[in-house]
C-alpha cells in the first residue's frame, strides 16, 4: 500500500508544478493578448539577409 | 492570413503599391512600383532603405494612405511635463510608453511596428497588441526623444492617437489577472479533490479505506482552504455589501451555500462521520468563476469612457512675438493667439482674428453645414475649421468653454450605478426566503433526531445553492453580446441587454444619426439650365473655397471654362465673377438683388442663382437620410415613443414628418444641455429611454439615458461615452437588436425553471435527510452544466433564425 502514498506524493508535485506555470503564464502577460502573437509566429525572421535578395523578391512580385 | 503576394502591374486599375488605393495617375514610380501619390512613395523609400521590404510581402498593400500629407509639428513633445504625462516608466537609461495606433490594420502593421527598431537607433524593442491596437516602446532616452519616435510612427503613416486623456490605461488588466489566478486555484482544486473523492464515490459507503481514506479526506480540505478563503472571497464580499443594503443579491445565498457546504464538510471529516461535500464546493466555486469570464467579454479596441479631451488635440499651434510655436492644450489661457489650420479643432472658446471660419459644427451641436465666420465672431470650442488657416483668441479655457462645461453636469460625475434591479437578484430575493424556510421546515420536521434535523438543514442549503441560477445569465447574455459584436453592435457590458428590454422610448439624434455624415445632397430647383450655364456655374464655383460652393461644383458633370474675370467673394453673403462675359452671382437673395428683403435668412440651406441679372433658381442642400430610415422608423414606430433632437435648424421637419409621421415629436436647435434635460424629464415620468445619437453634443443625453448608442462610421474614431457603439451599417438593424435582448431574457427565465426542477429533485433528496455527497457531486455539476449548454444552444439557434449569426 505504502507505493501509493509515494505516487501521491508524486502526483501533487506535478498538479502543483502545472498550478505554478499557469499562474506564471498569468503573471507575464500571455493570457493578456490571445491574438497577436499567431501573427508573429508566422514572421519569418530574416535579419541576416542581404539587400539584393529582398530586391529579388521585388521582382518575383 | 499571410499571402503571397499577387501583384499585377498590366491590371487596367493603377493601385498603389503603399496603400493599395487607386492612383490617379501612373506619374509617380520608383521601378515598377506606383504609387498614389508623394507620400505613398516616400514611405516606401524609407522601408526600402531601411531594408523592411519585407513588409510588402506579408500583406498586400498593406500602408496607411498619406494623401492628406499634413506635415504635423510635433514641438509640443518637447515639453517634459507632457513627456512625463505620456510615458509608463523610466530610470533615466531606458523609457517605456504606450502609443495606441487605430490606423493598425493588418499583420504587415503588426511587423513594421515590431520592427521600429531596424529603422532608428535608440528604439530597444516595440510588441504591438494586435486587438487593442496599442504599440508598447522602449527606447533610450539619450539617444531618441520621444517626439522624434512619434515623427518617425508618422512618417511611416502610424500617427499615434495622443490625446488629454494620456496614457493608455489598463485598469482592468490587474482585475482580469486575479480573476484568473482564481480560476486556476479552484480549478486545480476541483481537479484533485474528484480525484481523491473516487474511492469514496465507488465504495458508496459500505467500504472504508480506513487510514488511507482519512489521509485523502484531509488533503481535500488542504485543496479546499485556499478555494474557500481566496478564490470565492468575491461572493462573500458581495453577498455582504448587498445584505448591508438591505438587498438580497444573487451572492447572498450562492455565499450561503459555499459556507455551508464548507462548514458541513469540515464537521463531517474531523468527526469522521463522512467525506463531505468539498468536491461540489469547489466545482461550484469553478463554473461561477468561469461564468464570470464569459460575461466579462470586453472589446478592449474601443473604449466607452471617452469625454470631450479625447477629442480634443494634445496641443496647438499658439503664435507669441516670437513666431509660432506649440502649446499643450491643459495649458492654454485666455488671451493665447491660436493658429487653427484646415481641419483642426478650436479648442477653446475663441474670437476670430484673421482669417475667414468656416466652421464644421455637426459634431458638437449638429448643424450640418458649416458656418460662417468673419473677424470677431466667437467661435465655439469643438467646432472644425474648413479651408484655410485662421487665426482666435481665446477667452475663456478649455475646460470652461460652452461645449466642455457639459461635462460638470450630474449625470457626469455620479457613477454607474450596478443596475441592482437585475432579473436575477429579483428572483434571488424570493429564492433565499424560500430555501430559507424549507430548510427551517425539514429541520423542525426531524426536530426529536437531531443528527437527522441538522442534516436535513444543511442539505437544503447545500442542494439549493443557485449554481445554475447564477449561471444562466452571464451565459446568455455573454453569448448575446457575442452575438452583437458579430454584428457590429459592441456594448459596454451585459447589462446593457438586459437593460435593453426594458426601453419604452427611443430618442434619436438627427446629424450624424438619421443622416449620413458627411454627405449632403445638393439640389438645383428653378429652371433648367443649359449646358453652358451648367459650365458657367460651374467655373464661377471652382474659384471658391467655400464649402458649399465644393458641393455645387460637385453636382454638375460638365467640364468648365478656363478663366473667371473680377471674381469677389463677399463673406456671408456669396460670390460673383465675369466669365465669357456673363456675370454669374451666387449667393443668397439679399446679395443677388441687392436689396434689404429680408426673406431667407438661412443661407445655408437655400443658396440662390443669377446669370446676367435674372434670377435662375436656388440650390438647395438637403441632408442625405440614411437609406434604412423608412424601415427602420416603420419598425419602431408601433412598439416604442420615438423623438428626434436636432441641434439643428428646422428646416427638414417637413421631410422628418414624412418618415416619422405627425405622432412622433420633434425638437430642434436643441443645445448639448437641453438635450440632456430632455431625456431627464422623460425619465421622471417613469419612461425608459433609448438614446441614439454620435456627436459630442449627445454626450450628455447618451450618459443620462437608460441606454445610450452612438453610432459610428468608424468604430475606432472618437465616439463620445455610452453604453454601446453601433457601427452605422448596422443601424437597419437596430429593432432586431432590441428584440434579440428581449429574446434573450425569455431564455433565462426558461434556465430559471430549469434549475428549479433540479433543485425541486434534490430538495426531495434533502429533506429526507438521505443527500449524499455523490448524489451531491453529481446532481449540481449536471444541472449547472445543462443549465450553460441549454443557454448557449439556445441562444445560438435563435440568433441564426432570426439571420444574426
Amino acid at each position: 500500500m505504502s507505493v501509493i502514498l509515494v505516487l501521491i506524493g508524486f502526483s501533487l508535485f506535478v498538479a502543483l508544478t502545472f498550478l505554478g506555470l499557469y499562474i506564471w503564464a498569468v503573471k507575464t502577460g500571455q493570457y493578456k493578448d490571445n491574438y497577436t502573437p499567431s501573427v508573429r509566429i508566422l514572421f519569418d525572421d530574416r535579419e541576416t539577409e542581404s539587400k539584393d535578395e529582398n530586391e529579388n523578391n521585388g521582382k518575383d512580385e | 492570413m499571410i499571402e503571397t503576394k499577387n501583384y499585377n502591374p498590366s491590371a487596367t486599375k493603377l493601385i498603389c503599391y503603399h496603400c493599395g488605393e487607386e492612383c490617379p495617375t501612373d506619374d509617380i514610380r520608383l521601378g515598377d512600383k506606383i504609387f498614389c501619390c508623394n507620400g505613398c512613395k516616400t514611405v516606401f523609400e524609407i522601408l526600402q532603405q531601411n531594408n523592411l521590404c519585407d513588409y510588402y510581402a506579408l500583406d498586400e498593400n498593406p500602408g496607411i494612405t498619406q494623401k492628406e500629407d499634413i506635415k504635423r509639428n510635433y514641438d509640443f513633445l518637447d515639453d517634459a511635463q507632457l513627456i512625463e504625462e505620456l510615458i509608463d516608466f523610466t530610470d533615466g537609461k531606458i523609457t517605456k510608453v504606450t502609443f495606441s495606433i487605430p490606423q493598425m490594420h493588418c499583420s504587415s502593421c503588426i511587423w513594421i511596428l515590431e520592427n521600429l527598431h531596424k529603422l532608428r537607433e535608440g528604439i530597444k524593442y516595440s510588441k504591438a497588441d494586435f486587438l487593442k491596437k496599442i504599440v508598447e516602446i522602449q527606447y533610450a532616452p539619450k539617444e531618441i526623444s520621444l517626439k522624434q519616435i512619434v515623427e518617425l510612427l508618422d512618417s511611416i503613416g502610424y500617427q499615434p492617437d495622443l490625446n488629454l486623456e494620456g496614457k493608455v490605461k489598463e485598469k482592468s488588466d490587474s482585475h482580469t489577472k486575479k480573476l484568473y489566478y482564481k480560476i486556476g486555484v479552484a480549478g486545480f482544486a476541483f481537479g484533485n479533490i474528484m480525484l481523491f473523492s473516487f474511492p469514496d464515490y465507488l465504495s458508496f459507503g459500505k467500504f472504508h479505506l480506513e487510514n488511507l481514506g482519512r489521509a485523502f479526506s484531509y488533503l481535500n480540505v488542504a485543496f479546499a482552504l485556499p478555494v474557500f478563503f481566496y478564490s470565492a472571497n468575491e461572493y462573500f464580499i458581495s453577498a455582504f455589501k448587498g445584505l448591508r443594503n438591505k438587498i438580497f443579491n444573487i451572492d447572498v445565498p450562492i455565499a450561503l451555500g459555499i459556507t455551508v457546504l464548507f462548514l458541513r464538510s469540515l464537521f463531517e471529516i474531523f468527526t469522521g462521520t463522512g467525506a463531505g461535500y468539498l468536491d461540489s464546493m469547489t466545482a461550484l466555486v469553478f463554473l461561477l468563476l468561469v461564468g464570470r469570464v464569459f460575461q466579462n467579454k470586453t472589446y478592449s479596441a474601443l473604449n466607452f469612457e471617452r469625454n470631450y479631451k479625447s477629442y480634443f488635440p494634445i496641443a496647438v499651434t499658439i503664435k507669441t512675438n516670437k513666431g509660432e510655436s506649440t502649446k499643450p492644450v491643459g495649458k492654454l489661457k485666455t488671451g493665447d493667439r491660436i493658429i487653427v489650420k484646415n481641419n483642426e479643432l478650436i479648442p477653446a472658446d475663441s474670437v476670430l482674428i484673421n482669417g475667414r471660419g468656416f466652421i464644421d459644427y455637426s459634431f458638437v451641436t449638429g448643424e450640418s453645414n458649416p458656418v460662417e465666420k468673419v473677424n470677431g465672431d466667437i467661435i465655439y470650442a469643438g467646432g472644425r475649421q474648413k479651408g484655410s488657416a485662421i487665426e482666435v483668441e481665446t477667452v475663456k479655457e478649455v475646460s470652461q468653454s460652452y461645449l466642455t462645461q457639459l461635462w460638470n453636469n450630474d449625470a457626469f460625475s455620479k457613477k454607474d450605478i450596478s443596475h441592482l434591479d437585475s432579473l436575477v437578484n429579483t428572483v434571488s430575493k424570493y429564492f433565499t426566503f424560500i430555501i430559507l424556510s424549507v430548510a427551517t421546515a425539514a429541520a423542525l420536521y426531524w426536530w426529536g433526531n437531531t443528527d437527522y434535523a441538522f442534516n436535513a438543514f444543511t442539505a437544503v442549503l447545500i442542494i439549493a445553492c443557485p449554481c445554475a441560477l447564477a449561471l444562466s445569465t452571464p451565459f446568455t447574455l455573454g453569448n448575446t453580446l457575442r452575438i452583437f459584436g458579430r454584428n457590429k453592435f459592441y456594448l459596454k457590458s451585459t447589462q446593457v441587454i438586459e437593460r435593453l428590454t426594458s426601453i419604452t422610448d427611443i430618442v434619436f439624434d438627427k446629424t450624424g444619426t438619421l443622416t449620413e455624415t458627411g454627405k449632403s445632397s445638393v439640389q438645383f430647383e428653378g429652371e433648367e439650365l443649359s449646358l453652358y450655364e451648367k459650365k458657367l456655374v460651374k467655373t464661377l464655383v471652382h474659384s471658391s473655397s467655400h464649402p458649399l460652393s465644393k458641393s455645387i461644383y460637385n453636382l454638375f458633370d460638365v467640364e468648365k471654362f478656363k478663366d473667371v474675370t473680377e471674381f469677389k467673394e463677399i463673406p456671408a453673403k456669396g460670390i460673383v465673377g465675369k466669365i465669357d462675359s456673363h456675370i454669374v452671382k451666387i449667393g443668397s437673395k439679399m446679395f443677388l438683388t441687392d436689396t434689404n428683403e429680408k426673406g431667407e435668412v438661412n443661407l445655408s440651406t437655400k443658396v440662390y442663382l443669377s446669370i446676367d441679372g435674372k434670377i435662375r433658381g436656388f440650390f438647395s442642400i438637403a441632408n442625405s437620410y440614411r437609406k434604412s430610415l423608412p424601415q427602420i422608423v416603420s419598425q419602431l414606430k408601433n412598439k416604442f415613443a420615438l423623438y428626434v433632437l436636432s441641434g439643428d435648424n428646422d428646416g427638414e421637419k417637413s421631410q422628418l414628418e414624412k418618415l416619422f409621421g405627425k405622432s412622433s415629436r420633434m425638437f430642434f436647435k436643441q443645445s448639448p444641455h437641453e438635450k440632456l434635460s430632455f431625456v431627464k424629464s422623460l425619465q421622471k415620468s417613469s419612461k425608459k429611454v433609448l438614446m441614439i445619437g454620435d456627436g459630442l453634443n449627445d454626450a450628455g443625453a447618451l450618459k443620462q439615458s437608460d441606454v445610450g448608442i452612438s453610432i459610428s462610421d468608424d468604430i475606432n474614431n472618437f465616439s463620445p461615452a455610452s453604453d454601446g457603439i453601433l457601427d452605422s451599417s448596422s443601424f437597419k438593424r437596430i429593432y432586431d437588436f432590441i428584440k434579440f435582448a428581449a429574446t434573450s431574457k425569455k431564455i433565462i427565465i426558461t434556465s430559471f425553471v430549469i434549475s428549479f426542477i433540479y433543485n425541486l429533485i434534490g430538495l426531495s433528496f434533502a429533506v429526507q435527510g438521505t443527500l449524499s455527497p455523490v448524489i451531491a457531486a453529481v446532481l449540481m455539476p449536471i444541472s449547472s452544466i445543462s443549465v450553460v449548454v441549454f443557454t448557449t444552444f439556445t441562444t445560438n439557434f435563435l440568433a441564426k433564425r432570426r439571420g444574426l449569426l
